[in-house]
């Protein structure tokens, strides 16, 4: 198909997928990948067996466990959470009986989907990757359009292999400047959806660009695609480079020899044409951030260490109001205080958002020779289990212990605490976390959860209060 | 899946922004394999007290709105997590429609695989509303034929909807079976991009 117009990379990977146009702007999407986990993949394959549906592309389908699976050291096929056995059964059975890819229990390449697609070069630039959990986003950082679906579009994908979707508006966000020192990728979409807010990406493709993201290595490009639906998008996504291809070319699903080079050159023209038109661009001059926290029952409730809790709702209808004054409320916090030195009862370093060797190692380096303040219940689960093999190579795991955390086998465990596991902190704490929810009652009940980066996190544990990692470095 | 065409009755009114799939049913309540009987899980953070009891100040426990066939809430209603758990527990509780600004991406899909109206509407339309629902009464109806909401002032309020959503919950369609229908087409993408993106389909291992 000849292209006269200039395209945004968004535009390319569109146009390639559509098979079909259904009117009123919906299309029959292709989807390259599909990859499972057993908390809405069971479902959606026991409707397919139900219909006496085949699965149409087995070859294109991939599955793990990692929402409900346990994450505690010597975990097996059951959990404690209530009803939690009969998904990993039902999922291993309907998995193995379609003859879908599974990464199971004790599977090396096992993780949490969005850490372990992209090491195993599951998706791929130019691709369409679909998976039943909101942070399919996350992907999209190596150039593909990802998004979370739920079950029914899966079982929909998983019979028919397309889905039906309208093209989102394309939007691209321009990250400029140099970070100042403590500051990382997860800062960063903190501060973007603090100032647009958590649908300020709604209706859109958001493309992240400029010289953050150029000069960021993929595990930050991974945690800003993350956040993407946390900002309301459709998707997150970022143009494939020299660094996305070299992060790839490893995999085992990724393309070898001559077909490497033939995708190579295919991926080259992704992306967008130096006249392509967005919807609509933004740019956020990074220079000047600081280390983002959270506050309160939504990632958009969120601010520099050093800022407090803001005194006006941000949206000053009645609704707008409301919806501040529960924040408030549930958070226990009051307009105009400061949340930095909050006291803590819990810190996680863990989730799709922040679980990656960089992410660990940027912890560890914090963590090495101090302890975790009396108090604090410390939890770390790498992203997969190659994460976890590779930072017990460098003695990472051997600096969280002896720093008092505990170091798990990878799942989402305490960022999906109603499933994983069925653990949670304890009733009505305060914890510090490395994941990309604030919502009420998301760790444990009543439980009031801050997000940050991992380094933010790994410096709070240790001081045992909402801490700035250069407090500690100045300390000593 | 039930259809849609016109329906009436209680509308209940839920006024805050950002109400996510975890506040909808949070994951405790959904640890079942299957996709019927969440109804009990609706809400239930807000829903029940510690010990299991109604909380007598949610709105959906006090009547008449404890047979609430539509609800009404702020922006971006039913963001978060993919779960379409969330799309059953409200459908299974009773309700036809949530009427809003602005709704989750995910979410707003997962309503129209099951039968379920994610009605957008101004922010103005959906304050008068919520207004009328307090002050004036609990009925209101949505007539999906016409594309028109009636509020429990008499005020008419039209609405625009695609035609494929709006014929899929007028007709209750099996979705699969409508696209498997054009599997020619989706056999014929997949030979002309195998020669195009060979990477894609050629899957080592």
């Amino acid at each position: 198909m000849q292209h006269s117009m200039p395209r945004t990379l968004f535009e390319k990977i569109w146009d390639d997928h559509v098979v079909d146009e259904l009117g009123n702007g919906l299309c029959l999407i292709h989807i390259d990948r599909h990859f499972l986990h057993e908390l809405s993949g069971s479902a959606a394959l026991m409707n397919l067996d139900k219909a006496a549906r085949k699965v149409r592309n087995r070859e294109l389908t991939f599955a793990t466990l990692d929402h409900v699976l346990e994450t505690t050291p010597g975990r097996g096929m059951a959990t404690r959470i209530p009803g939690g056995n009969d998904f990993l059964r039902e999922m291993t059975a309907r998995v193995v009986a379609h003859e879908i890819r599974f990464f199971d229990l004790d599977d090396p390449r096992q993780g949490i989907v969005h850490v372990i697609a992209p090491e195993l070069g599951v998706v791929l630039p130019g691709m369409t990757f679909i998976c039943g959990d909101s942070h399919t986003c996350t992907v999209g950082a190596v150039g593909a359009f990802a998004w979370g679906v739920g079950s029914s579009d899966s079982e929909h994908a998983l019979a028919t292999q397309v889905v039906i979707a309208s093209r989102p508006k394309t939007m691209r966000v321009n990250l400029e400047g140099a970070l100042r020192d403590g500051v990382t990728a997860k800062d960063v979409i903190l501060a973007l959806i603090g100032r647009y807010g958590v649908d300020g990406g709604s209706g859109y493709a958001v493309e992240f660009a400029g010289s953050v993201v150029d000069d960021m290595q993929m595990s930050g490009r991974f945690t800003l695609c993350n956040m993407a639906v946390e900002f309301g998008g459709r998707t997150g996504l970022i143009a494939p480079d020299e660094t996305t291809f070299a992060y790839l070319k490893a995999g085992e699903f990724s393309p070898k020899g001559g077909a490497w080079d033939a995708a190579v050159s295919y991926w080259r023209m992704l992306p967008s044409d130096p006249n392509a038109v967005y919807d609509l661009e933004l740019t956020l001059d990074c220079s000047t951030l600081d280390p983002q926290v959270t506050w309160g029952i939504t990632p958009e409730q969120v601010g520099g260490l050093r800022d407090p809790v803001p005194v006006h709702a941000r949206r000053t209808t009645s609704v707008g109001r409301a919806s501040y004054a529960r924040a408030i409320e549930y958070s226990g916090v009051t307009p105009n205080m400061p949340v930095l030195g909050l006291p803590i009862d819990g810190a996680f370093i863990g989730s799709c958002t922040n679980s990656r060797l960089d992410d660990l190692r940027a912890a560890a380096a914090i963590l090495k020779g101090r302890k975790v303040a009396s108090g604090v219940k410390a939890i770390c689960t790498p992203g997969s289990t190659s994460v976890k093999r590779a930072a017990e190579a460098e003695g990472i795991d051997l600096i969280f212990v002896a720093a008092g955390f505990e170091w798990r086998e990878s799942g989402c465990s305490l960022c999906a605490s109603g499933s994983a596991g069925g653990e949670s902190f304890a009733f009505g704490g305060r914890v510090i976390a490395s994941t990309n929810r604030n919502f009420e009652d998301r760790m444990g009940t009543s439980v009031k959860a801050h997000l940050a980066s991992p380094q933010t996190v790994a410096a709070s544990a240790v001081l045992g209060r909402i801490a700035d990692v250069r407090e500690l470095e100045a300390a000593g | 899946m039930k259809k849609f065409t016109r329906e009436t009755g209680i509308g209940a009114v839920m006024m805050l922004d950002n109400v996510d799939t975890d506040q909808i049913i949070p994951g405790h309540m959904m640890m079942k394999v299957g996709t019927q009987g969440f109804g009990d899980g609706l809400f239930a953070n807000w829903r029940y007290k510690a010990d299991g009891s109604n909380n007598p100040d949610f709105v959906l426990n006090r009547p008449p709105f404890d047979e609430a066939l539509f609800l009404v809430a702020g922006h971006n209603f039913g963001c978060g997590s993919s779960r379409e758990h969330a799309v059953w527990a409200i459908r299974d509780f009773g309700i036809r429609a949530i009427i809003a600004p602005s709704f989750g991406a995910i979410f707003m899909r997962n309503c129209y695989n099951n039968g379920l109206l994610p009605l957008v509407l101004p922010e103005e339309e959906v304050a008068a509303l919520s207004k009328a629902l307090t002050e004036q009464g609990a009925e209101m109806s949505i007539d999906l034929e016409d594309m028109r909401v009636v509020s429990p002032d008499g005020r008419v309020t039209g609405f625009t909807l695609s035609d494929i959503d709006r014929q899929r919950l007028l007709g209750g369609l099996d979705q699969i079976g409508v696209t498997l229908l054009r599997d020619d087409k989706i056999e014929e993408y997949q030979r002309l991009d195998h020669l195009r993106r060979p990477w894609v389909y050629d899957v080592p291992g």
